[in-house]
């Protein structure tokens, strides 16, 4: 399994090594100034969260009422990736919003919902790890309500007042800031893929390594 | 006729003098006199804005740290796996 760890995680790595060498050249936001820079990791640590709580989602879905246990493994590593994207960023917006807004936090529509999304899908891990035997069922359905929350936490910036940039600055991104973004975002999602694909295939041979122990004890 | 100018000259220098702004003498410290009146000034000190550089490191670095931390309990949870694989083939061959 550690064959498909080396390649691409050496190319994303070296994707984030270069990626601040080309933010540093991105030119400077109007009113935010530097700050704005953390934009480059924080938006695409953002849509990779989207993508995998639809992949953990869907996964499930087709767990529920397919049965199938690949469709499990898969829903558990995008389950645990979202948490993972989505702690960078529920740490750095606010890092951002410090100097942008003057405070560290604002309880409006797009911080709130994130919020929410992210301790959804802490509950799913809980749920999986300590609900004990029939769990995964249980957590599947909640996968379910943290896929619904995506859409509401996508459109809550259009929707309601907040001091949250709009989702529309990202597709009117001036020619020098494009570059850098669409950079980032290739090297989260070359990322993402390779660990999704590292942390589905570890659950699904430690399902195989459990079922070998069960058929060891029963001869 | 002399007395004139003089007073002539006396006031103008006041009036230039006053015209000018006077050093201030410093401003205790809030622990030597407590406030009486806030004064207002336009734009922070430079001494006292918020660094944007510190927030940009700061973000980036966390980013780095949670992608490694969570690279190595991968690495560590593949390795622990493959070793619990490799013993139980052992054990199964033993047996045969």
């Amino acid at each position: 399994m550690k064959r498909y760890l080396s390649p691409l995680l050496f190319v994303a790595m070296a994707m984030f090594a270069i990626a601040p060498l080309l933010i540093e050249r991105a030119p400077y936001e109007a009113s935010m100034g530097l700050v704005q820079k953390i934009f480059y990791f924080h938006v695409p640590s953002a849509m990779v969260m989207f993508v995998s709580a639809f992949v953990c989602g869907i996964a499930s879905v087709l767990f529920l009422f397919k049965n199938r246990p690949s469709a499990d493994h898969l829903a558990a590593a995008a389950g645990e990736l979202t948490v993972v994207f989505g702690l960078i960023v529920l740490v750095t917006g606010p890092m951002w919003a410090r100097k942008a807004w003057g405070v560290w936090w604002e309880w409006d529509a797009r911080l709130t919902s994130s919020l929410l999304l992210e301790l959804i899908f802490m509950a799913y891990l809980l749920v999986r790890k300590y609900g004990g035997p029939g769990s995964e069922k249980l957590a599947a359905a909640m996968a379910l309500f943290g896929m619904a929350n995506v859409p509401f936490v996508y459109v809550s910036v259009n929707l309601w007042r907040t001091l949250h940039p709009r989702t529309t600055v990202a597709m009117t991104l001036p020619a020098g800031m494009k570059g850098p973004f669409w950079f980032c975002v290739a090297a989260f999602a070359l990322l993402y893929i390779a660990l999704l694909t590292i942390r589905t295939t570890l659950g699904r041979e430690r399902a195989e390594l459990e079922r070998a122990y069960l058929e060891r004890e029963e001869e | 006729m002399s007395l004139i100018l003089v007073l002539v000259v006396v006031a103008a220098t006041e009036a230039v003098l006053a015209a000018q702004p006077r050093p201030q003498p410093p401003r205790p410290s809030v622990w030597e006199q407590p406030q009486n009146e806030f004064v207002p000034v336009k734009g922070l000190p430079h001494q006292e804005q918020l660094p944007a550089a510190s927030l940009v490191m700061g973000a980036y670095a966390f980013v780095w740290v949670v992608l490694l931390v969570y690279v190595w309990s991968l690495w560590r949870r593949v390795g622990a796996l493959q070793r619990e694989l490799t013993d139980l083939r052992k054990r199964t061959a033993a047996r045969k």
